[in-house]
Formats: C-alpha cells, structure tokens, sequence
C-alpha cells in the first residue's frame, strides 16, 4: 500500500474483537472487524440480503450477518455458511498511530465461491 | 444409526426452500449420485419471507429469493420436475409415483413437501373470495387487489397477518386485524412483545380487534361482511385469512410412516424407515437442545435443518441441533425471537418497553431460555450464545441495559461458567 492511497476509518478503540464497527471509504459503507492483533475491512452490506455486517456476531475469524446468520470470513471475504454464496469485497487495512486505515480501491469479492 | 448403505439416488419431494437446500448441500457433500427434485410449484425453490412483506408493497417481483440461479441446478446435475405432484410412495419397492404416471425409483427419499395456509371454515366461508399467502400467486393476487382506500379485513393477528397488515397500509388500504386470542402474535412471542407491537400497528392506523373471532362471512353487494364473536359487523372489500399453516404429511401418513401434524423424524431427519427423511416445515424432528420433537414453520428451520438431512445422506452422522430462530418485519420494526419463549419463564427487560431498540430475556433458574429483541439483532445473537452456554447468570446483571450483553457472553467463555 502506497501512503497516499491510505484513507482513516476509525480509532483503534472504537473495535474490539466482538464488536466491529461501521466506517467509508469514499462514500461506500465498510466493516472494520479486529482477529487478534489485525485488523481487517470488507464491505458492510452482506451480499445476499440488507443486513449490515458491521452489527453481525464475530466467531472467531468469521463474521455472521445478522439478518439471515449467513456467515464470511473476515479475512478473505469468501462465504461460508448459508445462505451467502457471493464473497465479501475487502480492503487491506492498516494500524498505525491508534487509528485503523485501508486502502481506498478493494483488494478482493464479488463473484460466486468457488 | 441405522442408515441405507451408499444411496446412489435421492428424491427429494417437494420444491421449495427446504427441498432446494437438501440438494444443494447434498452436492456440497460430495454426493455424486442422482438427485431429483419433485415441485408441485412451477417455480424454481424459493424463500417465502418476501410473500407477506416486499412482495406485496412493491408491484413488481424483485423481491423474489430464490434459492438458487436457474443456471445451478444444470451445473450441479439437480434435476427438477417441477408443476408435477407426488401421488404415493411404495417403501417396498422404493417408488414414488407422481401425477404425470411416471415413477422414480429412490434410495433415499426426502419429504420436503412444507405446509398450507389453513383455511377458514366457518359458515359462509366458501361462498366468497378469501386470500391466503403461501405462493408467489397468492401474493400476486393480493397486491392487485390492494389500493388507497381499500377496506381489507384480515382474520389473524400472526407473523403473516400483520406482515400483510404493515404491507396493505404502504399501499393505502384501511386494515382491520381481527385476532380470537387475548393478543397478537400469542404463540410465538411474549405478552410484552404483544403490547409493543399492538401499540406499533394502532400508530400506523391499523385497527386491532382482540379477542374476536369470525363466526359467519357472507356477500353483501360487492363487498363482504364477516360477522365478529362479539356480535359486530366488519365490511371488507379484501379479506386475508392468516390462521397458521398445516403441515402436508398426507404422502408419509398413506404409505404408513409415523405422522403426528408434521413428519415424525429424529434428530438425523430420518423416519422409521431409514430410508425416508423429512426437512423443512413438514418435519416434526426431535431436537436434542430443546429435548423434545418439534415442528417449526420457520426459514431457519427449512433451510439449516434441509441441509442437515442431506449431510446424513452423505455420510455425515451429525444431527441438527440448533436452537429456533424466527424473526419479523412490520413497520419498519425487526423483530427477532430465539428459544422457545414459555408462559411460566421469567420475563428480563433490557431497554424501555414500547421503545426500541429493545431486548427482553427470559430465564428460568438463572439460564437464559429465549430473547426478543426490537431493531437489535447483534444483541439477540449475543443471547444465542448465553442460551448456549447454559450458565447461570446474575440476573440483576442481565437486565441492567449498562452492561452489555457482549461482555456478559466475554465473561461467560473465559470463565468456563458451569452448565
């Protein structure tokens, strides 16, 4: 990731493990999840139906929607669990100076699993 | 478990949810034997939530689910036989016959066969149009029927009833909701949740009538009036009838397997006869969580529960065990239930009642037994994991709304609270 292709979503306190929270990158709503000691950033909106992935249940490395308990991996933003069958678009993501930044164009998603 | 050995052909009968995902998780399985799916819809499987919310308030079908892309089904060598009903099963030569005469040969058969909209049977009920919602038709022909100013009576304050309530008022209908219980929603939620939602439907002009039933219907001119159980008269243009489904258990009964309202099966989806399964709304599955068999008319169920059983198929020897999980939309508001809500539970209340967000948990001993929540699921989800556990919990703590519920489910994994 270049430095200026960097953009703030929020403070480092504002995540925990169990609760992500909503931010944008340019306009578009994102999810910005924490697994351990990294940081991770996919789409808010599930792909399959209005729920937003910012107020899902974190297991582990996966994130459950709320709306339908379909699951994804935080990490790559691939389905799996039903019924969610389109991967998650992802960004990379960055601590640095108690703020948590992504890169402004998506690393990943779209498309059927495989 | 007794189970038939390397089935190479499984039948599914019966199209819809439940029936979609048995197929595509017995792919998913490695299942590489023939798979057919028997539908007495001409549909593809679909999700029915949209039918009693977006479905109606849009005037197009967009809202439509369905489980799978046409395309799928092709690709994953499902075949579909669909507009064709099952007339009767011969378990000693494991056939099925279907209504176009022709015949398939199984070693697995799985009802998925859901439920039907109940229909009204008091006098008069035959004699004019009634609406029911159970299939992308019957919500085609509701909507088209709901403009500004029609008068639409429906009869049952249930998830579908005032789904359809919240729909008709979108579209401008004057809607009376007519209940026989003391409350709405009386058997899935409790008294609490009831008075919200009541409270909810009456701000957005719904005229609720508890503790009325329809003892007579007839034609008057072009409209229809149905006598209440307290001697008034209610005029309709539209009447929707809402008073739960029955399960099509008709094609297990007749060929002599276990039926008591719903398929008798266990945990594993699996009859008496190991080589018929149930999934989905028809099944009366034993759940080991709960202890007990139940039936549950919910898309959870149809779906988890459906993928559950082909993984049996498969090979697999894990049984569905989840705890319930319904929810609802009307004006705006997401319900979400999880558990099995008990008239003799104590009721904890996180939040101001009549206001949401709002999360209420019931508990007996000190174990979480099922929540509500208003506009909150993350926070029910987090409740999913305290019914899990098992734990004894303080109840002052629980209904504190300072202590968050994620903290309380923190507390409970790292300290290995007893069950």
């Amino acid at each position: 990731m270049s430095e200026q292709q960097l953009v703030p979503l929020c403070l480092i306190s504002d995540v925990t493990e169990d609760l992500p929270v909503k931010a944008e990158i340019k306009g578009e709503e994102v999810a910005v999840f924490q697994v351990g000691e990294h940081y991770y950033v996919t789409q808010n909106l599930c792909t399959h139906g209005p729920g937003e992935l910012a107020e899902g249940f974190v297991d582990g490395d996966e994130v459950e929607c709320p709306f339908h308990q379909g699951k994804f991996s935080i990490i790559t933003g691939k389905p799996t669990a039903a019924p969610c069958t389109v991967a998650l678009r992802t960004w990379d993501a960055l601590a640095r100076d108690g703020q948590v930044y992504a890169s402004t164009t998506p690393r990943s998603g779209g498309g059927e699993a495989a | 478990m007794m189970r038939a050995l390397s089935p190479e052909q499984v039948v599914i009968v019966g199209g819809g949810q439940a029936g979609g995902r048995c197929a595509e998780a017995l792919r998913a399985a490695g299942f590489a034997g023939r798979v057919t799916i028997v539908g007495k819809e001409v549909h593809l499987p679909y999700e029915r939530p949209s039918l009693s919310k977006e479905m109606l308030i849009s005037d197009e079908d967009e809202s439509i689910v369905w489980v799978r892309p046409e395309q799928a089904y092709a690709e994953e060598r499902i075949e579909l036989r669909l507009g064709v009903t099952a007339t009767s099963i011969d378990r000693d030569r494991r056939e099925l016959h279907l209504d176009d005469g022709s015949v398939l040969i199984y070693d697995a058969l799985v009802l998925a066969t859901g439920a039907r909209a109940r229909q009204l049977t008091v006098p008069g009920a035959d004699s004019v149009p009634l609406h029911l919602i159970r299939t992308i038709e019957d919500s085609r022909a509701l909507r088209s029927r709901l403009s500004a100013g029609t008068r639409l009576v429906i009869i049952g304050a249930g998830f579908i009833g005032l789904e359809v309530a919240s729909a008709a008022r979108h579209r401008g209908a004057e809607v009376t909701v007519l209940e026989a219980a003391d409350r709405v929603m009386a058997r899935a939620v409790p008294p609490e949740i009831s008075e919200h939602h009541t409270a909810l439907h009456r701000s957005h002009g719904v005229n609720i009538s508890l503790g009325t039933s329809v003892v007579s219907i007839a034609r008057e001119g072009d409209a229809i009036a149905l006598r209440g159980s307290g001697g008034e008269t209610f005029v309709a243009d539209v009447v929707v009838v809402g008073v739960g489904i029955e399960p099509n258990d008709e094609l297990a009964r007749e060929a002599g397997l276990e039926t008591d309202r719903g398929v008798v099966v266990d945990a594993f989806g699996m009859t008496r006869d190991p080589q018929v399964f149930a999934a989905g709304d028809v099944a009366r599955h034993y759940n080991p969580l709960l202890k007990q068999h139940i039936l549950l008319e919910s898309w959870q169920n149809a779906q988890n529960q459906a993928i559950a059983v082909a993984k049996v198929i498969a090979g697999g020897d894990a049984p569905y065990a989840e705890i319930p999980w319904f929810w609802s939309d009307q004006f705006g508001v997401n319900l979400q239930v999880i558990g099995l809500p008990s008239a003799d539970a104590k009721t904890i209340v996180r939040g101001t009642s009549g206001q949401v967000p709002y999360v209420l948990l019931q508990t007996r001993n000190g174990r979480v037994l099922s929540a509500c929540a208003l506009n909150a699921p993350r926070e029910l989800r987090f409740a999913r994991e305290l019914i899990s556990s098992g734990a004894v919990l303080d109840e002052a703590m629980l209904g504190d709304p300072g202590v968050r519920l994620a903290d309380i489910v923190r507390d409970v994994k790292q300290r290995k609270v007893p069950a």
